[in-house]
């Protein structure tokens, strides 16, 4: 493709195309969401179950 | 129905009547409990000095127990609130979303702070504000910071909802002002947080009720922290916020990188709540890779992240400055700066000390092999009053300097009070910090009622090196303490003497024409910082150099024969 079909293209196309890196930092939603499962995942159920599986002294 | 607004002189932002009212309610039950939790620190310090010895042992946790809830707690949030309130509405220009759902909010975080604060004062609920279990206090402490949650967990939600009626409503363009992204991220470290106290209090509460028989301590801290480290990063990441909206207000900075800071307060989302892990790392039955993961490779991160803030902040800060003329030499720029403005110097102090003494004492402590140095020392509470008060506290402070002509529309009273205030506050409170770090690391506990140990079986004697570091850090709370009372003076007395500004009035402490990029996207073009690539490269030295002595020092205490 040539230098000028690109530039339809683009032109062509209704709105430019986000990055995707731009349209996660618009989503407070979706930050909102890692935000929220990392921490829980890392932190709380990895620790939790470290915490439950230490054997019961008898 | 269209709801009033006003077109705010100095910044062209506009100011909704029930954000405002939002706000200034927030504002000040804020500093009034800064006030009181102030003064309970200042009889801590002064017990914790041998030659004065102020308080008697009980008194001396009930005031720790108060000063912890009172200054880390409901100051910080109540404040954080009203700066999320002004980082959406004010700052997006569109109105609040359910301001009676900000007000039931409100009220519940004021019922739940003066219910805890009763518990605590009626002298049963010493337990300190992390309440440990299986210590145990009376269940109108745990009902009181349980009403703070939810209230806090609402207002975070009229957050979110007025991004949606800014973004419904179009009344910004694009990507929202860096300064409205920071706060977004606090909200969302908000939100984990106040789920990971909602999970281990609830059934705390019922345990203190007599309706479950046991819970367990590890279980508890692991989820506790997940609520008290993260509460941590909320003030990171708000005050951080401001540190920007400050540079952009007094000195109409932009950011060097929009792109840059972004992804440095992304780094925050993913990462920085795992530190919370810290807090654990003597704790037996937890293993080392839990630790390490959460301590150190994702945390780093997030530390990543922090490193790119302290070279953006005051990038911005030197750009804009170059821009007016500053441009002689490495460091006309700083000198040159509006160090008689407290604004500026409140905020410029914060990001100083929180870098260099709360930074690199924080990353180095949080590592697991040094963290065996000074677990439960004084050192910890050395580290985190350079975090929480000379990072967050006087940023806090810094912006209520903002807040005041703005939002309350009045000018400072005593003036001269408030250009020194920064200065005082900030020596006092580093003072605090190296002092308590530095009897840390001589082994001095922390939560400790009398350093001479005098009913211990064992007599021990500290160092007289620890026991004048400990004399040195109650009068630098004298000088803290002074700092505080003359901040409160100030903006109590603006509030309620201060001359009423409105259009035609001029503002004392005026920000530029150019602050209204408080409210905008866009990056700085074509920056040149020297200056502030010397003063980053100075950081690293000293990270470095005591990342060392550190790992030195570890090998002392435990040699290798
Ligand atoms: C005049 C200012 C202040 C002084 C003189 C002061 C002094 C102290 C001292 C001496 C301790 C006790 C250390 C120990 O024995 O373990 C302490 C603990 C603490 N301070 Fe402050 N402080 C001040 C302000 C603040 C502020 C503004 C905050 C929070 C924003 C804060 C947060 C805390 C916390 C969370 C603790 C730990 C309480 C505990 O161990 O349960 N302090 N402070
Ligand atoms: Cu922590």
């Amino acid at each position: 493709m040539s230098e000028e079909n690109h530039q339809e293209a683009a032109d062509s196309n209704e709105s430019e195309r986000i990055p995707f890196m731009q349209q996660l930092l618009d989503n407070p939603f979706l930050l909102l969401f890692l935000g929220v499962t990392i921490p829980t995942i890392f932190y709380i159920i990895w620790g939790v179950m470290e915490i439950v599986t230490i054997p019961i002294a008898k | 129905m269209l709801e009033q607004y006003r077109i705010c002189q100095t910044t062209g932002l506009r100011v909704f009547q029930s954000t405002e009212n939002l706000i200034k309610a927030n504002a000040v039950v804020a500093v009034i409990f800064l006030a009181i939790g102030g003064l309970f620190g200042l009889s801590i310090a002064l017990t914790r000095w041998k030659a004065v010895h102020l308080l008697p042992a009980d008194w001396f946790y009930l005031a720790l127990t108060a000063h912890g809830l009172d200054v880390l707690v409901v100051w910080i949030v109540f404040f954080e609130i009203a700066v999320l309130y002004f980082a959406s509405s004010v700052i997006l220009g569109c109105r609040i979303a359910t301001p009676r759902w900000a007000w039931a909010a409100f009220a519940l975080m004021l019922i739940g702070a003066l219910v805890t604060n009763v518990a605590v004062l009626m002298g049963n609920s010493s337990v300190m504000f992390t309440s440990y279990v299986p210590l145990k206090a009376d269940p109108s402490f745990y009902v009181g910071i349980i009403l703070f949650a939810v209230g806090t967990l609402i207002a975070c939600f009229v957050f979110f909802g007025t991004l949606v009626i800014a973004k419904q409503e179009k009344t910004y363009e694009g990507s929202v002002p860096l300064v409205t992204f920071g706060a977004t991220v606090a909200a969302i470290i908000a939100v984990f947080t106040l789920a990971s106290g909602a999970i281990i209090l609830i059934p705390t509460l019922l345990w203190s009720m007599g309706y479950i028989s046991h819970i367990d301590t590890l279980m508890y801290r692991t989820v506790w922290w997940g609520f008290g480290h993260s509460s941590q990063q909320i003030n990171v990441a708000a005050h951080i916020s401001i540190w920007y909206l400050i540079s952009a207000v007094v000195l109409g900075a932009k950011p060097l990188s929009e792109k840059v800071s972004r992804f440095a307060f992304l780094l925050y989302v993913l990462f920085l709540q795992l530190a919370s892990a810290h807090h654990l790392l003597v704790d037996p039955g937890i293993s080392s890779t839990w630790k390490v993961f959460n301590t150190s490779y994702a945390i780093y991160l997030a530390v990543l992240g922090s490193m790119i803030h302290g070279l953006t902040v005051p990038g911005q800060i030197e750009a804009a400055q170059r821009k007016k003329g500053y441009n002689n030499g490495m460091f006309e720029w700083l000198r040159k700066a509006p160090w008689g403005n407290p604004a500026f110097s409140g905020m410029f102090i914060s990001l100083i000390l929180f870098g260099f003494l709360g930074g690199i004492s924080g990353v180095v402590m949080g590592v697991e092999q040094i963290n065996l140095i000074i677990h439960n020392t004084i050192y910890v509470p050395g580290h985190f009053h350079a975090t929480v008060v000379a990072g967050t506290t006087l940023a806090f402070m810094a912006v209520t300097y903002l807040l005041v002509p703005l939002i309350f529309r009045r000018a400072l009273i005593l003036p001269g009070w408030a250009k020194a205030q920064p200065y005082l506050f900030g020596l006092g409170v580093a003072g605090i910090s190296v002092f308590m770090m530095g009897a840390g690391t001589l082994g001095v506990p922390r939560r400790h009622w009398d350093i001479s140990q005098a009913d211990a079986i064992l007599p021990y004697d500290f160092p007289g090196a620890a026991n004048l570091m400990m004399g040195l850090n109650g009068m630098s709370a004298i000088l803290a303490a002074l700092g505080g009372f003359m901040f409160i003076v100030v903006v109590v007395g603006s509030i309620l003497f201060g001359k009423k500004i409105d259009a035609s009035t001029e503002v004392p402490i005026a920000p530029p024409e150019d602050a209204r990029v408080v409210g905008e996207y866009g990056n700085e073009d074509h920056p040149a910082i020297p200056g502030t690539i010397a003063l980053v490269g100075v950081f690293f030295v000293s990270f470095i150099l005591y990342y060392f002595v550190n790992w030195k020092y570890l090998a002392e205490v435990w040699p290798l024969r």
